[in-house]
């Protein structure tokens, strides 16, 4: 596939956004069971409305992928069929929730402002945190199935796919998260960098398991198939015009073996081991420029990352377009 | 319920691209607006096109084939197409199974595309909405057109009449006979989109011979002339005859 620049910002963009919202929840989480300090209300709240913003730079990158943005609206329409739609739908109710949550924070809004008593401090937060969550998690599973779902881009047809774009999401949030928090609350920045790193490591074997596997792809179609002639020798003579087509453009990805092969390396780097060890130095000397490098090398690498998943896919209409002629 | 399908003839094929204009003239000329080209004489040509012939040579030289191969949509029966639509601007029509995109709905997502395993839908580079085959909706059913005008533009162009165009449903139309007896069949079964376009191979009449058959057993020693007649009282060749 063409990797189109729109989606692969899109996808790591809101990545982070939804990362960084579960990174707080956490944090918030722990410190309703006294395992954490507490923080400042403005801490969840413009972490929070941060997180909003990477979500609308999502969306708003998502825009460019659209021949007519002006009639997105319709897209929400077939929301029982389409895991396009329900991201569509996923996406606005995330943002909506993540900032209400950052709002009642900033308010210190809780129940018993609605006239219920539980005693809890913070309870209001936790609820809407919660129901955040869901739908966090439930846009990483619409981001994840638009792609898992189309069976015979086989690369992607794995539950591998929806894990991966989980991961990856929870794991450049955290990194964010631990940024954030060198900035505006140090002693939260190795809960964070911990978990960044155990994040890390999960996505590493979830990815590199995706990779092991997609090397090992035995695909359904061959040119047999394509036009139905049982011969073993099939080889395209002309695709029926001479220069190029949608069908040219949109799904190949045009690059050389050389640099395909190097991006896959280069994304192994920069978003697995490299931040590790940045985030390592930043934790051990509390210093945010170590983490302003993890998360940016981290991005950049997740980039790459995103560009390397369209590009390893591979669609049967390939086969209908092998020789100009 | 009624399925519209065509059925392509490989074997009748020449690839001479007359459908592929004549669905061009013809759908660029309509109410749903132009297909649009650019470059059309320049360096770089591209366009939108609902119908291709592709050529693909079969084995190995000098023992090859060519097989001609057109390709539109094949207005799959179990559309994967269909339900990744987020707006619904991709339909299949119940009535007698066109698949259709509603140019005002599309917002030009690309995602059907991507869910089509055949390569057979073309975003239309400046409307930016989704394109492909209508199986000429908009003249097979035009009563103002003589009835055996209402076919689709390439079934019409068609100088060696390699497409057929009818119901597949019904078992006793022309397509369905002729995906019956001639051995129709459809592309990538393995995806299970159950096609309703089918093609019919390329076909070769062989009659065998065996080596004993080319030698009358009853000339063993192949000569040539009046033969010796039977006695009377042996039994001639069908037993019932006699001299
Ligand atoms: S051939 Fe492709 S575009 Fe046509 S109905 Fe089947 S999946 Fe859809
Ligand atoms: S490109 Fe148009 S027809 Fe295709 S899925 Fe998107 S909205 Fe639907």
């Amino acid at each position: 596939m063409h990797p189109a620049f729109s989606v692969i910002f899109l996808t790591t963009l809101i990545g982070v956004g939804q990362g960084l919202f579960l990174a707080l929840y956490t944090a918030e989480s722990y410190h309703a069971v006294g395992l954490l300090p507490a923080q400042s209300p403005q801490f969840y709240a413009w972490g929070a409305w941060v997180a909003v913003a990477f979500l609308v730079a999502g969306l708003v990158a998502s825009f460019f992928h659209l021949g007519h943005p002006e009639r997105a609206w319709r897209s929400a329409a077939r929301w029982r069929t389409s895991w396009l739609s329900r991201e569509v739908i996923a996406l606005p109710v995330t943002m909506g929730l993540m900032f209400v949550y950052g709002a009642v924070h900033y308010l210190g809004w809780d129940l018993a402002r609605f006239g219920i008593e539980t005693g809890l401090p913070g309870d209001l937060t936790l609820l809407v945190g919660a129901l955040g969550v869901i739908a966090t998690f439930g846009l990483f599973l619409c981001t994840g199935m638009i792609y898992a779902s189309i069976r015979f881009l086989q690369e992607w047809a794995s539950p591998l796919t929806v894990l991966n774009y989980t991961l990856l999401g929870i794991v450049s949030g955290f990194t964010f998260a631990t940024l954030f928090a060198a900035l505006f609350a140090t002693d939260l920045v190795n809960f964070f960098g911990g978990w960044a790193i155990i994040a890390i490591l999960a996505a590493l074997v979830t990815r590199v398991s995706s990779l092991l596997r997609n090397a090992r792809i035995r695909y359904k179609s061959s040119p047999q198939t394509a036009i139905g002639v049982r011969h073993s020798r099939i080889s395209q003579r002309s695709q029926g015009f001479m220069g190029g087509s949608f069908n040219t453009r949109e799904f190949f990805h045009g690059a050389s073996r050389l640099w395909f092969r190097s991006v896959k390396w280069l994304f192994l780097m920069l978003v697995f081991p490299v931040p590790v060890v940045l985030i390592s130095l930043g934790m051990s000397s509390d210093s945010p420029i170590e983490l302003a490098a993890a998360f940016m090398v981290q991005y950049l690498g997740l980039l790459a990352e995103r560009w390397f998943f369209f590009a390893q896919a591979n669609h049967p209409q390939n086969l209908y377009y092998q020789t100009v002629g | 319920m009624t399925q519209l399908a065509l059925v392509i003839d490989l074997n009748v094929c020449v690839g001479c691209h007359a459908c592929v204009t004549s669905c061009k003239e013809w759908n660029t000329s309509g109410d749903a607006g132009y297909m649009s080209d650019d470059r059309p004489y320049g360096e770089d040509p591209t366009g939108c096109f609902f119908n291709r012939v592709q050529t693909f040579e079969v084995g190995e030289y000098p023992r090859t084939e060519t097989v001609h191969f057109p390709k539109s949509c094949l207005h799959c029966e179990d559309p994967p197409c269909v339900p990744v639509c987020p707006t619904g601007a991709s339909y299949k029509r119940p009535e007698d199974g066109i698949v259709l995109v509603d140019y005002d709905k599309c917002i030009g997502c690309k995602y059907c595309s991507w869910a089509c395993p055949y390569g057979v839908r073309e975003l239309d580079e400046h409307q930016k909405v989704m394109k492909k085959c209508t199986l000429c909706v908009d003249r097979i059913y035009d009563t103002s057109l003589p009835e055996s005008e209402r076919k689709p533009a390439c079934v019409l162009a068609c100088p060696t009449s390699a497409r057929l165009f009818g119901d597949v449903h019904d078992p006793d139309s022309r397509v369905s006979v002729a995906i019956r007896e001639e051995g129709g069949y459809t592309l990538m079964p393995e995806w299970g989109t159950h096609p309703a376009n089918h093609y019919l191979p390329r076909r070769k009449t062989h009659i065998s011979v065996h080596v004993d058959e080319l030698e009358r057993y009853d000339n063993p020693l192949k000569k040539e002339g009046e033969r010796p007649r039977p006695d009377i009282s042996e039994p001639s060749l069908d037993d019932v005859t006699s001299w």
